[in-house]
């Protein structure tokens, strides 16, 4: 159980299907959906990676292709090293991705929010409800499609809706967050007026053509 | 032996300690001066809201000290947080569950509007689904501003007609 110098090599020595991928930090690589497990428990048994710090998804755009990429984490507790594991989705309307609950327990709740929040389905995962946003809420509103304000939808209590006459609906932007893209430094550019996201409860956003 | 009564106005030595005063008087200042609040709790005004329970601030003396976590033995919401929407419903429910009068005070800017919390996931302002009485503004509010919206909660008590809702409902 040693960590090697080069764990890209290793790991391609043992799986010649991953590749190098650029970093700014930490070893990274790119692993395909079938070997993904069996490379966590290599990481895991044989290399001492055995802290899974974090396991997230991130959603490249509508347009993109593959759309979304699921990321894990992986920490050495005795080597003190971090490596990072990229997989993209096969599908970008279904993402799928295999779950590594059976390896770290911990991933559970992990997965559980990157399917709440961005849509990945976990296959074989125990529990795969939504952790964050209530049961019967029907969107994944960290996907890039979904408006920061939100999308009306009935409060998750019928009665209580029913009774107070209550909804969530899409919060106003008047002075609300600055949403700056990357890169787009210019303040003005970036205010929620430029963005079109001006609306209060009182002034509805006008609806573009 | 009886002695004629010579007295024209009124003489607690003879009347004993009798004061004459309307009932909504009395049953406001009843109310106003124990109000046991239902703590809230639901983001980081609640720390405020404890140290208004401290010793520093001390909220008893007001007479709302008696923080009562079950609905049933409170008088006064202090809604202080974040409300989401996955808690909302609850809420109201423990809203629901409080005895008549009952009193609503939103703490802070999350409470009253939503706050900088302008996503899909908050609702904006909990008055959207209670009746707020007292709004508090702040991020979080300092312990003074609980402090004074509960005398403005107790001045707002003071005006209410209760004798006659308490008759209205018999």
């Amino acid at each position: 159980m040693t960590a090697p110098a080069d764990v890209t090599a290793a790991l391609q020595s043992k799986f010649p299907q991953v590749t190098p991928r650029p970093s700014g930090d930490h070893p990274a690589v790119n692993v395909s959906p079938a070997e993904v497990v069996a490379v966590l428990k290599y990481l895991r048994d044989e290399l001492a990676y055995d802290f899974l710090v974090d396991v997230t998804a991130v959603d490249w755009g509508v347009e993109a292709s593959p759309r979304f990429t699921v990321i894990w984490h992986l920490f050495s507790t005795t080597h003190h090293q971090y490596i990072r594991l990229a997989m993209n989705c096969a599908s970008d309307t279904e993402p799928v991705a295999p779950s590594a609950t059976g390896l770290w327990p911990a991933a559970n709740w992990h997965e559980r929010e990157t399917y709440d929040l961005l849509g990945v389905k976990f296959a074989d995962h125990p529990d795969l409800r939504r952790i964050l946003m209530w049961d019967e809420y029907p969107y994944h509103p960290l996907r890039k499609d979904f408006p920061l304000a939100g999308i009306e939808v009935p409060l998750p209590d019928i009665e209580v809706a029913e009774l107070t006459g209550a909804s969530a609906k899409p919060a106003p932007m008047m002075g609300g967050p600055f949403v700056a893209s990357s890169g787009e430094m210019n303040l003005t550019d970036a205010e929620p007026r430029a963005k079109d996201e001006s609306w209060t409860e009182r002034k509805v956003k006008p609806v573009s053509a | 032996m009886v002695t004629a009564n010579t007295e024209l106005a009124y003489n607690t030595k003879i009347e004993g300690d009798i004061v004459v005063t309307k009932a909504d008087a009395v049953i406001n200042w009843l109310r106003s001066s124990s109000v046991w609040p239902m703590p809230m709790g639901l983001a980081c005004c609640a720390i405020e809201l404890m140290a208004v329970g401290a010793s520093r601030f001390d909220i008893s003396r007001f007479g709302a000290e008696v923080m009562r976590f079950s609905p049933r033995q409170a008088d006064c919401m202090i809604v202080a947080g974040t409300v989401t929407y996955k808690m909302a419903p609850h809420v109201r429910r423990v809203y629901d569950q409080m005895a008549e009068p009952k009193w609503v005070i939103a703490m802070g800017a999350c409470a009253s509007s939503g706050g900088m919390y302008r996503s899909y996931a908050t609702l904006q302002g909990v008055d959207q689904i209670i009746p707020v009485d007292v709004y508090i503004s702040g991020c979080p509010p300092r312990p003074e501003a609980l402090l004074d919206a509960l005398i403005k909660l107790q001045s707002k008590i003071g005006t209410e007609r209760s004798a006659k809702t308490l008759l209205a409902s018999a």
